[in-house]
């Protein structure tokens, strides 16, 4: 039942190489703006009903079947606003920002191995390819801060780029850690290699560590809280995008969540197993890795719903006190001990 | 200290003082605006008096006469005083003011200036607190009127 | 170039910022001007008179009775202390005795004030600083006590159940058995409290050794209430001026010698479990008697000065009489507790950085209303 191949051979049959494969690969843009935008409106949802929980109270459960078109009537809301431009703004920075924040968001689901069938674009440098295009999200929010004239929104702007920047590190030498066992960037490789196990058990400590690393600079990348001081600074201004309202704020909106599912979804990639089921008992069973891949995933996203719930909020210098002087060394050593674990063949198979 | 202790004590320093305890449940005195300010140092800083809270500044308009009364309290020997200072001078009633010897007053005198317009020397910020500043007159003195917003019965 | 021209050109700026009148975090409507290089903050300039509602000057015509009910809207959080003060002071200089039954029932709707204040505190200050669930777990506590006020005073916020002599009412028979089951509650809950904010590493690292006073600042300040003990200045008012039933029951008084925000935060907390002490000697024991003690339906002070001091939740609050013999007082003020702790945020707060202002500026627990009268 192998869907994917049989279409691929199909428009190959129907059309001359060139056009089938363009045809190909806007097909599948259509498939995926078309689930992940849906699929984050429902991450908005599940957050809205997360934190009620938390609180003793109920959350949206009106319109809809227990509220499972709220975020529909809160997107159709966002539509029809007003659509307001400062006379100052740089208009074109202005209207460009939202779109590199969205863009690189869409572009890393590209990778994910949803399922052995269901990977749109495998590339050798898999989790290089991750890393970076996360790093052009920055600029996204830097153009916004700057571009909308306006003192508060800078200062947000600001805080955020030297946040991310400062967690990119820690993500990307935790994934590092974790590249030494399996000697391959790309994604459908890694996965291979855990069907011996998945990363983290094979990897014991070293592992471990390097998983609640990334999970905390993980939160910071994306400005949740506990490290939302951005957003979340209400008593000065709503960060970077004070001056952005109707469908361009959800733009943002929609990609800061994008972002949690991409971080979470890489976590169960390196460390989890993709769609590999525990101990393989349903891997004989096509497309059932789907299900494997978005449950441990929205346990993850679960995870750091808790956190935002739970935790007061860390000052910018405590911030990045937590990085520079505690996250980087600690990570840099974890990097070495792997590095000998792997060497004298101290990881754990079955 | 007693009151008779205290009257005798503080008696030594300013001869015109003047001293009761008649319709008050504390001894009040009643100093002369010019020497408000060395009063106010030597009850703070004499180790027996030892006045180091202030716990109420209160402007009063007692119909002739403007007024500032500055309850004191010692956190050191806990007993109380009450000093009192006035002036006949309606147009332009000016006090020392003891925001060095307790910062508390800072404030305090600031809001007595906005609903007395007393003024006090050496204040660092002397302007309204709560009302705005174009507001016109001040309005907890007796011949203050507001034809919209006083309703008097 | 040489260093100095490097330097003139990139010489930082100070700027200035509102925070304000309107905040998420129900402070209430003042605004402050801060003056701010970078992140550091230079000077603090508190706005108030947003909701000067000229409390003083309306006490001038309206009788006693119609003054405790203004009081209430002072400091809305402690309304029962506020009218037991004006109360206090006019018994006292009429010289009226209230019955052991008045002073028994007055402390122990205090203290549930107090405890019902400091929940209401707890929530907001887990919201200032980023842990946006404490908020509905203080309501939750708080709202079974205002569940009992409702029961017996008839309402939630403004209780108007003091009146000069006494109470208006009796309580409600089922006054004694819910504030029973309420301290049952509350036992299990203020633990949790501990266990979500006070104990996390992250909540700790915000508030030690930030927004230091010293014990001579806070007396030179008129700091009072949690500010003052905070510092070490032991300034509890029930201890010092007692009142009501306070000479009859067991409590101690919470003093910490740091004078950070973590030590205000702390005797709050600890002043909860006080509260809870003294209720429980108190309920069981509520004297029986008469609920007010006769006095004349147009109330005339005697010619003279009069002052009472109360313990609200936020520190001392005082009640100063200038009466002539008539039917309304001449002269009164409010002495309020806000107003003080307000005039020591600019000395706290310079050198900090902005979120520490907001730590500091929540646990001063002001209440705006209060110093705005």
């Amino acid at each position: 039942m192998n869907i994917t191949k049989n279409i691929h051979e199909w428009l190959f049959s129907l059309m001359p190489e060139a056009t089938a494969s363009i045809v190909e690969m806007v097909l599948i843009a259509v498939v995926y703006l078309a689930i992940f935008a849906v699929a984050g409106l429902y991450l908005v949802l599940l957050e809205r009903r997360v934190a009620a929980w938390f609180q003793l109270r109920l959350g949206p459960n009106r319109v809809g079947y227990q509220g499972l078109l709220q975020t529909m009537a809160d997107a159709l809301k966002l539509v029809s606003k007003e659509l307001t431009v400062t006379i100052k703004a740089d208009k074109f920075l202005y209207n460009l920002a939202p779109y590199f924040v969205i863009v690189t968001a869409l572009m890393a689901l590209s990778l994910f191995p949803f399922s052995k069938e269901f990977q749109a674009f495998d590339i050798n440098i898999g989790i290089f390819f991750l890393t970076s295009i996360s790093s052009i999200g920055v600029i996204g929010i830097l153009l916004a801060g700057w571009s909308s004239n306006n003192k508060f929104a800078l200062i947000g702007a600001m805080r955020s780029g030297v946040q991310t920047i400062s967690y990119e590190l820690s993500v990307g030498l935790s994934l590092l850690t974790m590249v030494l066992m399996t000697g391959s960037l790309q994604l459908s490789q890694i996965v291979e290699v855990q069907k011996g196990g998945w990363l983290i058990v094979q990897g014991h400590i070293p592992a471990i560590i390097a998983f609640c690393i990334y999970m905390i600079a993980g939160t910071a990348e994306t400005n949740r809280a506990p490290f939302d001081l951005v957003e979340a600074e209400s008593e000065l201004g709503a960060g970077f995008h004070t001056e952005y309202s109707g469908m361009k704020f959800a733009y943002f909106f929609l990609a800061e969540f994008i972002n949690m599912f991409i971080i979470a979804a890489i976590a169960t990639t390196v460390f989890f197993g993709a769609y590999l089921s525990p101990f393989g008992i349903t891997d004989n069973i096509p497309l059932l890795g789907v299900f494997w891949f978005l449950a441990k995933t929205l346990v993850l996203i679960f995870l750091m719903m808790w956190f935002r719930w739970t935790f007061p909020r860390l000052r910018i210098d405590q911030l990045l006190v937590l990085e520079w002087k505690y996250l980087l060394p600690l990570n840099l050593l974890n990097l070495v001990i792997m590095a000998l674990i792997v060497l004298l063949k101290l990881t754990i198979h079955f | 200290m007693t009151n008779e202790a205290l009257q005798n004590l503080i008696s030594t320093w300013i001869p015109e003082l003047e001293f009761t305890e008649e319709k008050s449940q504390f001894l009040n005195i009643t100093v002369q605006p010019e020497q408000l300010h060395q009063l106010m140092t030597q009850l703070k800083s004499n180790s027996e008096t030892n006045f180091d809270y202030l716990f109420c500044l209160s402007g009063v308009d007692w119909g002739a006469a403007l007024g500032v009364v500055y309850h004191l309290e010692s956190t050191a020997h806990r007993h109380q005083l009450v000093v009192k200072v006035k002036t006949e001078d309606r147009e332009n009633p000016t006090f020392d003011s003891v925001w060095t010897i307790w910062r508390t007053a800072e404030f305090h005198e600031r809001e007595v200036f906005d609903f007395f317009g007393i003024q006090f020397t050496n204040h660092p910020n002397l302007k309204r607190l709560f009302l705005t500043e174009d507001w016109d007159g001040f309005p907890l003195r007796k011949d203050y009127v507001d034809e919209i917003n006083m309703i008097i019965k | 170039m040489d260093t100095t021209t490097i330097k003139n050109n990139f010489r930082s700026e100070e700027y200035q910022i509102n925070m304000g009148p309107q905040h998420p975090a129900t402070h209430g409507v003042l605004r402050l001007l801060l003056t701010i290089d970078g992140e550091i903050i230079k000077k603090v300039e508190p706005d108030l008179g947003y909701i000067h509602r000229s409390i003083e000057k309306m006490c001038e015509r309206d009788s006693y009775q119609q003054i405790v009910h203004l009081t209430d809207r002072m400091d809305y959080l402690s309304s029962h202390i506020n009218n037991e003060a004006v109360c206090l002071t006019v018994e006292n200089a009429l010289q009226v005795e209230v019955p052991e039954r008045v002073k028994v029932i007055r402390t122990i709707i205090a203290e549930l004030t107090r405890i019902a204040s400091h929940t209401l505190w707890w929530g907001v200050m887990g919201m200032d600083v980023g842990a946006l669930t404490t908020y509905f777990y203080g309501f939750r506590d708080r709202e079974m006590i205002n569940d009992i006020f409702e029961e017996t005073c008839g309402a939630r916020l403004t209780m108007n159940y003091n009146i000069p002599g006494g109470l208006m009412f009796d309580i409600h028979p089922n006054f004694v058995k819910r504030t029973k089951e309420f301290i049952a509650h509350f036992k299990t809950k203020l633990p949790e409290y501990d266990l979500l904010l006070t104990g996390n590493v992250i909540f700790q690292k915000r508030m030690k050794g930030i927004g230091i006073l010293s014990k001579e600042d806070a007396i030179s300040f008129g700091a009072s209430g949690p500010v003052g003990r905070a510092s070490g200045y032991s300034c509890d008012v029930r201890k010092h001026h007692s009142y009501s039933a306070y000479d009859k029951v067991n409590f101690k008084e919470i003093l910490k010698t740091e004078g950070d925000t973590f030590a205000r935060y702390q005797v709050r907390i600890l002043e909860m479990w006080e509260s809870l002490s003294i209720i429980e000697q108190l309920i069981d024991n509520i004297p029986e008697g008469d609920f007010f003690a006769k006095t004349n339906t147009v109330i005339k002070l005697p010619e003279g000065e009069f002052y009472e001091k109360v313990e609200t939740a936020r520190g001392e609050l005082g009640v100063y009489i200038i009466s002539t013999g008539t039917k309304n007082p001449y002269r009164m003020k409010f002495r309020s507790p806000g107003f003080s702790n307000l005039s020591l945020l600019n000395h706290i707060a310079v050198g900090g950085k902005i979120g520490d202002l907001v730590a500091t500026m929540a646990t001063l627990d002001l209440v705006i209303p209060d110093i705005d009268r």
